[in-house]
């Protein structure tokens, strides 16, 4: 990390996704890290490696991603900030532990760097495991709390939020990148601002002084009792629903037509309709859901009324479309354009694909 | 008149899940009686596995966790390196510690973690109706191998994991005890305070491995799976202190 000038309460650094993701993480008192190398996110762990010991914090390498996430589960249940990064092969193993991470109601962060799938696919970036992320990814009826930073500034912002939210909820949180995002570098403002540093743990394993002992568990086999446990889990989702869906709309009062992307999409998006407005007189504003899960249908269906055609542009081959055409519930005509294995579209692309659909 | 014997205070007053005859009980009371002893009811954290003894904070007294199958030596890695002032351990069967959790057993004493493990070996997947174990004795019949475990056929021989743990640097106490008569069971006993005396040290790993008779699943009678242990279990995983 570089670094650029100097403001009061704030510094100016050069930095990849994936470092600005370990600042926050130190920023944001994660005390514990495991993680196992894999490309694009290998920059993280370096990075983590370094920063951890030299601060006193945990750092292992594990021998497996499985253990990985299964040390963060421990770590989470002693009541410390905890987090593991992987790309896509290395988070499907990981799927156990945030299912138990999930079921027990711990908090943690999981970052997943996406690179080209299925099976061990490529290192290039993409959008592919989206369905993993937001609808399940391990067994039971659980969500993770998905974050899809755009910019090497949101890998700083949403680590950060990610741990906030995943305290405040008992519940892991994911951030969703891809190898484009981990690894490109960009300006980034390291802000002054003061960190939450999670709410109080009553629930945490701290040896039972004082209090009746703790037991982190999510196996309940008396009749009943999980029927009990999952309705509250449903419960916290509906309320994560309610309050925490973030989402960015540019452009989207005037314009005639609708981009839905997220992440490096929605910026090649942008690219896309600046040469749209620029060279074909078409103009298309752009909603991007922040948040994945929760995921902002109703504001999607506002920002989509009265739109001519709403575009969904991903790198895969038509996951969070799902989604969007939820939200609309057929009210407009949904258009999708994606790449994956690997490869990246460009704003030519796209703005080729949108004229030709709107002729 | 003076209470000369009584239920250890970590050890909750209820009655357990477990088989007459099966050694568990015996050993969580042990665990109780060595955690009250040293005085570590309040800064102790029991990491439970999955397999029989998967409800094992139902019976203690003290902070506990689950694992996923095999994983409790990750998850032990994962609060003790948080919390090095708390005492962590871990109490697996030989489906969880030697077969689906091998590489988080073995990666965990290889970095030294200063933990205790106590290793319950029957020789058998419980829980599941007895399937063939990673310690499954050869020519032992299970319900996965019919005609008795056969290395000839690949079912493979054996485990002694106690043994290829004691090669490692930092395991610093590797001992194989049983519960199959009274003067093995204090044996036992101070096995597990010896454990759990090296992590309160910062000595490093320790592993201690009680072999432990499951009557039902062996389809033996209480007495005739003690004999068992000490005649044939005996023979292939040989009790004493390995390292």
């Amino acid at each position: 990390m570089k670094f650029m000038k100097k403001k009061k309460g704030s510094t100016r650094v050069l930095s990849t996704g994936n470092e600005a993701i370990g600042t926050a993480a130190i920023k944001a008192g994660c005390k514990f890290y495991a993680g196992y190398p894999i490309t694009p996110q290998n920059e993280l762990i370096a990075f983590m490696a370094k920063n951890m010991r030299e601060k006193g914090r945990a750092f292992v390498q594990a021998e497996s991603e499985v253990a990985a996430i299964n040390m963060v589960f421990g770590s989470s249940a002693a009541g410390v900030r905890a987090m593991t990064s992987s790309s896509s092969p290395g988070i499907s193993l990981k799927q156990e532990g945030i299912s138990y991470l999930a079921g027990c109601q711990l908090p943690a962060l999981i970052v997943n760097v996406q690179r080209g799938g299925p099976g061990l696919g490529n290192i290039g970036p993409s959008q592919s495991d989206y369905f993993q992320a937001v609808k399940g990814g391990g067994h039971g009826d659980y969500r993770l709390i998905v974050l899809a930073p755009s910019s090497v500034q949101e890998c700083f912002d949403f680590t950060l939020l990610a741990f906030d939210l995943a305290d405040k909820y008992r519940n892991p949180a994911m951030l969703l990148l891809d190898a484009f995002i981990g690894q490109m570098a960009e300006p980034l403002v390291l802000s002054g601002q003061r960190i939450a540093h999670g709410v109080k743990k009553e629930w945490a394993l701290t040896g039972a002084k004082g209090r009746k002992a703790n037991v982190i568990r999510s196996l309940f086999l008396g009749e009943g009792y999980l029927e009990k446990w999952n309705l509250s889990l449903q419960k916290k989702y509906k309320e994560i629903e309610k309050k925490e869906k973030r989402w960015e709309t540019l452009n989207c009062e005037e314009s005639e037509i609708l981009f839905v992307s997220y992440g490096i999409s929605s910026r090649i998006a942008r690219g896309a309709a600046k040469i749209l407005r620029e060279q074909h007189n078409i103009n298309a504003g752009l909603f991007r859901p922040k948040t994945l899960f929760p995921y902002p249908y109703k504001e999607l269906r506002q920002a989509a009324r009265e739109k001519k055609a709403v575009f969904v542009f991903e790198l895969s081959y038509g996951q969070m479309v799902e989604d969007v055409r939820l939200a609309l519930e057929g009210e407009a005509a949904v258009h999708f354009y994606g790449r994956a294995g690997g490869e990246v579209f460009t704003p030519e692309g796209i703005a080729s694909f949108v004229k030709k659909k709107m002729k | 008149m003076k209470a000369k014997f009584k239920k250890p205070d970590s050890l909750r007053d209820v009655s357990t899940h477990y088989c007459p005859g099966c050694g568990h009980g015996i050993v969580h009371r042990l665990v109780s009686e060595v955690v009250d002893e040293l005085n570590l009811r309040e800064r102790i954290v029991g990491v439970a596995p999955v397999g029989c003894a998967v409800i094992a904070y139902d019976y203690w007294d003290f902070d506990c966790s689950e694992a996923a199958h095999g994983r409790a030596l990750a998850v032990a890695t994962g609060i003790k390196r948080s919390r090095p002032d708390l005492t962590v351990f871990t109490y697996q069967g030989d489906g969880d510690l030697a077969s689906i959790g091998l590489a988080e057993t073995v990666h965990a004493a290889n970095r030294g973690e200063n933990l205790t493990c106590i290793f319950m070996n029957n020789a058998i997947y419980g829980m599941t109706g007895g399937q063939m174990a990673p310690t499954s004795l050869t020519g032992q019949k299970t319900i996965t191998t019919p005609l008795g475990r056969d290395p000839q056929q690949g079912d493979g021989f054996p485990l002694k994991i106690t043994e290829m743990l004691a090669l490692l640097p930092k395991v610093v106490y590797a001992e194989r005890r049983c519960v199959c008569s009274p003067p093995e069971v204090i044996k036992t006993k101070k096995a597990i305070k010896r454990g759990f005396l090296n992590q309160i040290e910062n000595k490093g790993f320790s592993i201690i491995e009680v072999l432990s008779q499951c009557p039902t699943v062996w389809r033996k009678t209480p007495s005739e799976s003690v004999k068992w242990v000490k005649e044939e279990m005996a023979k292939a995983f040989p009790l004493g202190r390995i390292k």
